[in-house]
């Protein structure tokens, strides 16, 4: 074990990758000879040569086209997106082309590539460098949607991520690559070192995808969160001491949905945090899930806890980030309800 | 069998990485006046050396030449050299108040000037420009006020995009400056769109866009020149080739198997290749492709040739990718110097007024800045909350009036 920040973790697992398996390779925006804008991919050229580890034209269709090319060959794509807002000029061969190839080719050609693109605000990044696109893939069939809270996680879910053979998007949550930010943005910022999920293993290992954890167990109230709004969560619990259970989903499709309704059963009320606009968003897909399947246990209207319905405002930043402040008043609406 | 060796995968590199002297002997050029200049409407097919020549007006002593010389009075070239003067004096002070934690990014033009000033001479008011974010020179050039660009800058009460956008990201209808956005090359359509609106209204004002040798890249490029191409639209649209997009060198984008102004010759678009250091030339081309387009001609695509002197943006190091002098091994020069040169050879110009000027500039971009900081930096006396709700539609739905109330900022 070693101490990993997650954009650690997540080089670590391509490197192991790499390493490991002759068929993938990595490529995107400048992620080559530089690295990365984020150095997810630092050193990775200069140590498996220009082939396995380069950089693309600056065209996001144009990468997932390719990646979508070589994998149906037999490789094992790796792609970045630079920002996740910047995904959308690959939508069209995301959703037309990636999430289908499979079931339109009666199973003769397939797509086992991953698109791994940083995502989420606090980072000052304005309308386009910090978006939450993950509802416009959950809702596509044919795409799984990973989202990591911790290092840990981000190493194993990738690697996981990559040797899945069905096309994956791999969503890093940016503001947490260093530390584990909990949405106090007025206190100094930490670092991973010694915070629960940082000691990663240096070699290979999976996290199984479709599989959540669960962060703090509890019985007054499910909190459902993923990626940087976990630890908002976790903060929001402790600042309130509400007993709550605070469930990372970490895939958001295939979804744990068992370990979702197991809680919620037992606790009976269920708030559901993330980032992205509310409308349509994630959040809306789990609330009908867990009104499906636990409508009779459940005490109080289900409360979502978001970014607003606007895009995301450069000046507003901590008015527009869902805050500790927030989630504790969501979890006491909860209580009351 | 054919006796063949196996398949390898090309991966291209550029000529000089840090540690390795700059090499631009990729670069070949004719003498400044060399390239010649058809009339303006003539036939794309009779033009198709234009792509690979380079339209360059001031030689090497500041003198101009050649059928390119758009003979501009001392007045226009004080006024160019004014913008860029103040864009350069702009972008230090910014990208210096980044760095003092008063906003969150920004990203220099520098060497890059002429390619915005000297394009927003050419074009007739009326006209809309569809800028990149390294194009506040053409701004500059309006005599846009400092006050709005600071403010923006620094998100405070004064910002004219309400808090909304990032630094760089402008939008000034009044000034031909359509708005920007972070995600490049999405807006190379608009500007067909709008020139193809002027011909249907039977107008006479045309539109001229923007994006970067990495931007080339993009569908959004190729659609453009495409729709461009079949509606003859009035519409100048440009590249500019600055070498670099972030840490990928121009080969990158294509830009070594041939030039950027020669993906015009697939579409059918007349190409002119031009010294984009040199603001003669990007005026004269500009008004080259004015004239063409506003004669129902159709549209030109411009490659302007130019350095990127700075790194990327506040948040890049280019001594990490490219070698640490490149840019004084740059073979076209600094376009201030260049001009500066001109009007001086002109006896238009002198040493003196040229430092006294700069001093100027200096003190104007200084003054304003204050001015920013005192309305607010970032973080500091942003406009009303409330403004994150405005404008999502033309009239807020029932989302935005209930989580504006949710928000707490509903008077
Ligand atoms: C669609 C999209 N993809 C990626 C980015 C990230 N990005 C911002 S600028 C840039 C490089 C642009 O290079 P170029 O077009 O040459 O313009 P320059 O910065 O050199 O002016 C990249 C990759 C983006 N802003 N938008
Ligand atoms: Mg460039």
């Amino acid at each position: 074990m070693t101490q990993m920040s997650m954009i650690q973790a997540i080089h670590s697992a391509l490197d192991a990758l790499l390493a490991r398996d002759p068929n993938v390779l990595i490529f995107g925006e400048d992620v080559g000879y530089f690295g990365g804008v984020f150095r997810a991919t630092d050193g990775l050229q200069a140590k498996y040569g220009p082939t396995r580890c380069f950089d693309t034209p600056l065209s996001e269709g144009g990468i997932v086209a390719t990646a979508i090319g070589m994998g149906a060959y037999g490789l094992r794509p790796v792609v970045e997106i630079q920002f996740a807002d910047y995904i959308l000029p690959a939508y069209d061969q995301l959703v037309s082309e990636a999430a289908r190839l499979r079931y339109r080719s009666g199973g003769e050609f397939w797509a086992p590539i991953t698109v791994r693109a940083p995502y989420g605000g606090g980072i000052y990044g304005g309308q386009t460098h910090s978006a939450s696109p993950e509802a416009l893939f959950t809702h596509v069939a044919g795409l799984k949607t990973i989202i990591p809270a911790t290092p840990y996680d981000a190493k194993g879910l990738l690697i996981a991520a990559i040797e899945d053979d069905d096309p994956v998007i791999f969503l890093e949550p940016k503001r947490i690559y260093n530390g584990p930010f909990d949405g106090r943005h007025d206190v100094p910022a930490k670092p991973w070192t010694d915070e629960p999920g940082s000691d990663v293993p240096e070699g290979y290992y999976r996290v199984a995808l479709g599989s959540a954890a669960i962060r703090r167990a509890g019985g007054a109230v499910t909190v459902l969160a993923y990626g940087t709004m976990v630890h908002v969560a976790l903060r929001a619990v402790e600042e309130t001491g509400i007993d709550a259970e605070v469930i990372d989903l970490r895939s958001l499709v295939p979804l744990d949905i068992e370990t979702i309704t197991a809680s919620v059963t037992k606790t009976g009320r269920c708030v559901i945090v993330h980032e992205a606009t509310r409308y349509g968003g994630f959040g809306a897909e789990l609330s009908a899930l867990v009104q499906e399947r636990c409508f009779y246990r459940l005490e109080a209207p289900i409360v979502r806890v978001t970014g607003w319905d606007t895009p995301y405002p450069h000046a507003f930043e901590w008015d527009y980030f869902p805050s500790p402040a927030r989630v504790a008043k969501g979890l006491r609406q909860a209580l009351e309800g | 069998m054919r006796n063949l060796p196996p398949l390898h995968l090309h991966i291209p590199a550029p000529h000089a990485r840090p540690g390795e002297a700059p090499d631009f002997s990729y670069l070949t050029f004719p003498a400044a006046g060399a390239t010649r200049r058809p009339d303006e409407v003539s036939p794309e097919a009779e033009m198709r050396d234009l792509p690979y020549g380079l339209i360059r007006v001031l030689g090497a002593e500041g003198q101009a030449v050649g059928p390119w010389d758009p003979h501009l009075p001392p007045d226009l070239l004080r006024h160019g050299l004014r913008a860029m003067l103040l864009t350069r004096a702009f972008d230090e002070r910014m990208f210096a108040a980044h760095h003092q934690g008063k906003t969150s990014f920004y990203m220099k033009s520098t060497g890059e000037e002429a390619t915005a000033a000297a394009p927003s001479l050419a074009l007739q008011p009326g006209d809309m420009c569809f800028p990149t974010y390294r194009m506040v020179s053409f701004l500059l050039a309006r005599d846009y006020p400092l006050a709005n660009l600071v403010n923006q800058t620094f998100a405070n009460a004064g910002d004219p995009m309400r808090g909304r956008q990032l630094p760089l990201l402008y939008s000034a209808r009044d000034y031909g400056f359509y708005s920007l956005a972070g995600n490049v090359g999405s807006r190379f359509g608009h500007a067909v769109g709008w020139a193809m609106a002027s011909a249907f209204k039977g107008d006479d004002k045309i539109a001229m866009a923007f994006v970067g040798d990495g931007t080339t890249a993009e569908g959004n490029f190729h659609e453009a020149m495409v729709f461009a191409a079949v509606y003859h639209a009035p519409v100048i649209l440009c590249v500019t080739n600055n070498q670099w997009a972030i840490s990928s060198y121009q080969g990158m984008a294509g830009g070594e198997e041939t030039t950027f102004a020669a993906r015009g010759i697939g579409y059918g678009l007349p190409g002119l290749r031009v010294d984009g250091n040199d603001f003669l030339a990007v005026y004269a081309a500009t008004q080259w492709a004015a004239g063409r387009a506003r004669a129902n001609h159709g549209a030109t695509l411009i490659e302007f040739v130019t350095y990127r002197v700075a790194g990327h943006s506040t948040n890049d190091d280019p001594s990490r990718y490219r070698p640490a002098n490149e840019a004084r091994a740059w073979p076209l020069g600094d376009p201030v110097e260049r001009l500066k040169t001109h009007l001086i050879r002109l006896g238009e110009w002198s040493e003196a007024r040229h430092e006294e000027l700069a001093k100027t500039l200096h003190e104007e971009v200084r003054a304003a800045a204050k001015a920013g900081e005192a309305l607010g930096t970032l973080g500091q006396n942003p406009p009303p909350r409330r403004e994150m709700f405005e404008h999502v539609f033309k009239e807020p739905d029932w989302r935005n009036l209930e989580q504006r109330r949710e928000c707490g900022v509903d008077q």
